[in-house]
């Protein structure tokens, strides 16, 4: 899922600065898994910005609502009325669901109320980590399900570097090596082999390197 | 900067175990303390949501203290520990929003610990005293947004 954390309140201060009407939108999908955009997450900053405008001196009256997903038309629907109703709109969404939202109302300032950060899951309560780096061209067949785009510093297909300590990375020693990983989970699942086979320099214009992508179904087309 | 008159006004969560029979000690016990305190009973206090705190002092509550059992004395067994670290994160926020984090604070009692809550509300009497009444007091009592 995508992970994102919040800005700190005195950054969305400035950001809504000079409103009078700002709706706080927060998102029930992955940003409430990751505790950064959900409805108690709404809740909380929309307290801090009335505490932090009435202590700057400037009253700005803050709305709350969340809304299912800010990234389908369906959901963002919902939201039509309140978003009428407000100057401006501070999203808790990830950045999709910011975008979202503002090509439907381009109308309204829409803004960013998170830094989403990656794609990731929940490690264990409270620790989410990165996982998919959305490289385009996924490789994990060939490595026991563990990614060596994103969990290896160096980004290697053809590892290990040989400069790991103990198991953990030689440039961050606070993350495991990722190779020592995929040796271990190609062991256990039999298939070692494919450690020795050779990969060509990776084709980066499939990822966001190459530009910013579109994925069409035309069997789903109207 | 600090007005001899100033009363502050403190919420205090008490758990229903510990504190909260502390609380109820101190009474039987005939110990004072200030008339500005108020107490809230719940059932313990990993039930408290940071939005409570939050509300408190947008409200205009000059402080907040929240009183739970002895670490490992929990009747619920950890909901202390979780109320303590949501302390913290809420103490992180205030911080942000320009109230001192000395607003709130967590302690921990006994249930015959009488003697020390009516010391840890003193304490926070003080302290908020220091600190001066809740500057967005002005603008937040009897306004509802």
């Amino acid at each position: 899922m995508i992970v994102a954390q919040r800005k700190k309140i005195p950054v969305l201060i400035d950001i809504i600065n000079g409103h009078k009407n700002v709706l706080v939108l927060g998102c029930g999908t992955c940003v409430t898994v990751c505790l950064a955009g959900g409805e108690r997450e709404v809740s909380m900053i929309s307290s801090a910005l009335r505490i932090a405008s009435k202590k700057a001196g400037s009253v700005i009256k803050i709305n709350e609502l969340t809304i299912e997903r800010q990234c389908d038309n369906v959901f963002i629907e919902t939201a039509a009325e309140e978003i009428k109703k407000n100057d401006a709109v501070l999203s808790l969404g990830c950045g999709a669901g910011v975008q979202a939202i503002a090509e439907r109302y381009p109308d309204k300032p829409v803004y960013a109320g998170l830094d989403t950060a990656f794609l990731g899951i929940l490690e264990s309560r409270g620790v989410w980590t990165e996982k998919c780096a959305q490289c385009g061209e996924c490789v994990l067949a060939d490595f026991g399900g563990i990614c060596p785009v994103t969990r290896c510093a160096k980004h290697m297909l053809n590892g290990p570097c040989g400069g790991s300590r103990e198991e953990r990375c030689e440039i961050n020693a606070n993350q495991p090596c990722a190779w020592q990983l995929i040796y271990k989970r190609l062991k256990d699942i039999g298939e070692l082999d494919k450690i020795k086979k050779i990969y060509p320099a990776k084709d980066w214009s499939k990822s966001l390197d190459g530009g910013s992508r579109t994925i069409i179904r035309e069997d789903h087309r109207i | 900067m600090t007005d001899n008159n100033f009363e502050p006004k403190i919420l205090v969560f008490c758990c229903h175990y510990c504190a909260y029979a502390s609380a109820d000690l101190a009474g039987s016990m005939r110990l004072q303390y200030p008339a500005g305190v108020r107490i809230i009973r719940t059932p313990c206090t990993g039930r408290l949501e940071t939005e409570y705190y939050m509300k408190a002092i947008e409200n205009g509550a000059d402080g907040v203290l929240i009183a739970g059992c002895l670490e490992g004395g929990c009747h619920f067994i950890d909901g202390n520990l979780f109320a303590k670290r949501r302390a913290n994160a809420v103490r992180d926020m205030l911080e942000e929003c320009g109230i001192e984090k000395e607003r709130l604070r967590m302690v921990n009692v006994s249930a015959a610990g009488a003697v020390n809550l009516v010391q840890f509300i003193f304490e926070m009497v003080d302290t908020v005293k220091q600190l001066g009444p809740n500057p967005i007091k002005a603008l937040a009592v009897g306004s509802k947004q």
